[in-house]
């Protein structure tokens, strides 16, 4: 259930615009931040606040690289392979974080601390090779880099409960 | 690295840090729109931006004014302004550098737009990559807004207008102009042929201008300074205006400059991107990101504007230039992007959906030492059914793959004469 005091944020929001399914994005991305993920139970309620069924949300959901439709780790990892990062080494800073973490793409560690996924040219090519984390951006990464980064986000939050 | 030339989109540009209002108002900022207020109509600032030929930026070329101006006098009311700062070209940063650098010039730029065409609300679309960017767009323009630029009646002229920023799920197909429309709209984000044009029909059947971000901060600068002036700081007759280039790959100096338009090749990649790696060799590049072609080495020196890419049957789409050396190989790299704009195709049209995974086939079969050289021809003809999709996005993606097949062809018959990629497949590089 969708506490009433984020659901009167959402309202007030949507209520401001001039059509509701304007603030579909955003809603989707409030609802994700509060459970985690976009669940199902989120959809409908997303749906139900926008005015519209829980098909075209998910319509809308599934479309989007931002959108987990499914549980992710406390950190989602966006590693860039646009060509630049590519060129640059976004191999071996995939060898890196499975070496680290033991995931590959679309995998997530067993402690729910870490998502890895694979995203489209991110727009830090002069950085390269890059990564963002929960959307923060990292670059250019070294193997040396990639310890210590995962490293200070291990230190900052503890693994969550797994709620799956 | 210090430029020869006139710094204009980014002269209030500061290490790691943006401008304030202030120091934007002291640069001349905001000068352009009370001159406009007071002493010009909307039609004027047309003509002047019709007259400075100001070319959209975005990555078509289309003249800014004359798109304003196809607004008819008798639209309908609301009318809608979007500024794209969702930027997804592989290799283009410089919108995200721009609203980190100088936020009040992007929402000068947007104010005057929306004053030329009598809009009422705007919208800036920013992509999920670009958090930072949203955060200090809505920062400044409530800045903007409290300081009397944004809203109702701005400067006591009779004209309101006001702005938001609209974040996106992220998917490379919204930064195309109609896409950006339906998903601003909470629809799925599929591109939408004219007839009607957004000028006339876009945002909920209002007339909708949607401008790239660049494009849009040079208009407080033709405003100020006049299109004479504009003109000249191009360096080739047919273009107009700075131009922010990107620079990547493998180069000394990553980075985005501001040059005259016209600025050649050669002297972006060394004067700005301080030339190629230690031990690395200039092969190609893509001058304007993933959606054009590889360019030929007897082009190095090409004038980098709308007219010197079109000679050379390349285009200069959003001048972000990405430079590959002698150690990378062009198979791999055209089956990366291959994979990028499958993955990002829509999948709304046949040609779009189907072509470019069988594209991304053959190319995997040829990379990994399976290719016939009959996939030669079937390249060919999948690319030429790609002319046939709903939106541009389709041929632009099998840009690089029929600049390989024209200008580098030996590579792809070493492939497969060999049964092998000769440069040992992707880069395992990280330095």
């Amino acid at each position: 259930m969708l506490p009433d005091e984020l659901r009167q944020t959402l309202e007030t929001q949507i209520a401001k615009v001039e059509q509701p399914r304007e603030l579909a994005v955003d809603v989707m991305l409030s609802l994700q931040r509060h459970y985690g993920y976009l669940s199902d139970e989120a959809l409908e309620e997303g749906a139900s606040l926008l005015g519209l069924t829980p098909l075209e949300l998910e319509e809308l959901a599934t479309f989007y690289d931002f959108i987990y439709r499914e549980p992710v780790g406390r950190y989602v990892l966006h590693v860039c392979d646009g060509v630049v990062c590519w060129m640059n080494g976004y191999d071996p800073v995939l060898d890196t974080l499975f070496d680290k973490l033991g995931i590959r793409p679309g995998e997530t560690t067993k402690d729910g601390m870490f998502t890895l996924l694979p995203t489209a040219c991110i727009g830090y090519c002069d950085l390269s090779p890059a990564m963002l984390v929960n959307g923060r951006p990292y670059g250019p990464l070294t193997p040396e880099k990639i310890d210590d980064i995962l490293k200070r986000l291990r230190e900052t939050a503890p693994p969550p409960k797994l709620t799956r | 690295m210090a430029t020869p030339y006139p710094q204009v989109l980014f002269q209030n540009r500061k290490p790691n840090r943006i401008a304030t209002l202030d120091e934007y108002r002291q640069s001349g900022g905001y000068q352009a729109l009370t001159t406009v207020l007071q002493k010009h109509s909307p039609r004027e600032v047309q003509q002047l931006v019709i007259d400075a030929n100001l070319q959209g930026r975005g990555g078509a070329g289309f003249p800014a004014g004359l798109k304003w101006k196809s607004v008819a006098d008798d639209a309908p009311h609301p009318r809608y302004i979007i500024t794209n700062i969702d930027e997804m070209e592989p290799g283009t940063f410089k919108d995200r550098l721009m609203a980190h650098v100088d936020p009040h010039m992007i929402i000068e730029g947007t104010i005057l737009a929306a004053y030329a065409v009598s809009s009422e609300k705007g919208f800036i679309f920013v992509r999920p990559s670009y958090e930072n960017s949203a955060i200090i767009m809505e920062r400044e323009i409530a800045i903007a807004r409290e300081a009397g630029f944004l809203g109702k009646n701005i400067l006591e002229s009779g004209f309101s207008f006001d702005l938001v920023v609209h974040r996106s799920g992220g998917r490379y197909i919204c930064g195309e102009g109609t896409a950006q429309i339906n998903a601003l709209m909470g629809k799925r984000a599929q591109p939408q042929q004219s007839p009607p044009r957004s000028t006339e029909k876009g945002l909920w059947d209002k007339p909708t201008v949607l401008n790239n971000m660049e494009t849009l901060i040079n208009v407080p600068h033709i405003v100020r300074n006049g299109p004479e002036w504009f003109k000249k700081l191009a360096k080739t007759k047919t273009a107009s205006g700075t131009k922010l280039y990107c620079v990547s790959g493998r180069v000394n100096h990553p980075g985005c400059y501001e040059l005259p338009m016209g600025t050649r090749l050669g002297e972006i990649i060394e004067e700005c991107g301080g030339g190629l790696l230690p031990g690395s060799e200039f092969k190609t590049c893509l001058p304007g990101g993933a959606s054009t072609c590889f360019l030929e080495k007897k082009d190095y020196d090409v004038e980098m504007d709308f007219d010197g890419l079109k000679k050379c049957r390349n285009r200069l789409g959003t001048g972000a230039v990405i430079v590959f050396d002698q150690k990378t190989c062009l198979v791999a790299a055209v089956l990366n992007l291959m994979d990028f704009f499958v993955r990002e195709s829509c999948g709304w049209c046949t040609p779009c959906r189907e072509a470019l995974p069988f594209i991304r086939d053959l190319l995997w079969r040829i990379e990994n030492g399976e290719g016939k050289e009959e996939f030669i021809p079937m390249l060919r003809t999948m690319s030429a059914h790609t002319w046939k999709s709903y939106c541009a996005f389709a041929p632009g993606a099998t840009m690089p793959l029929s600049s390989l097949l024209d200008n580098f062809p030996e590579e792809v018959h070493e492939h497969i004469s060999q049964k092998r990629c000769p440069y040992g497949g992707t880069p395992g590089r990280m330095e």
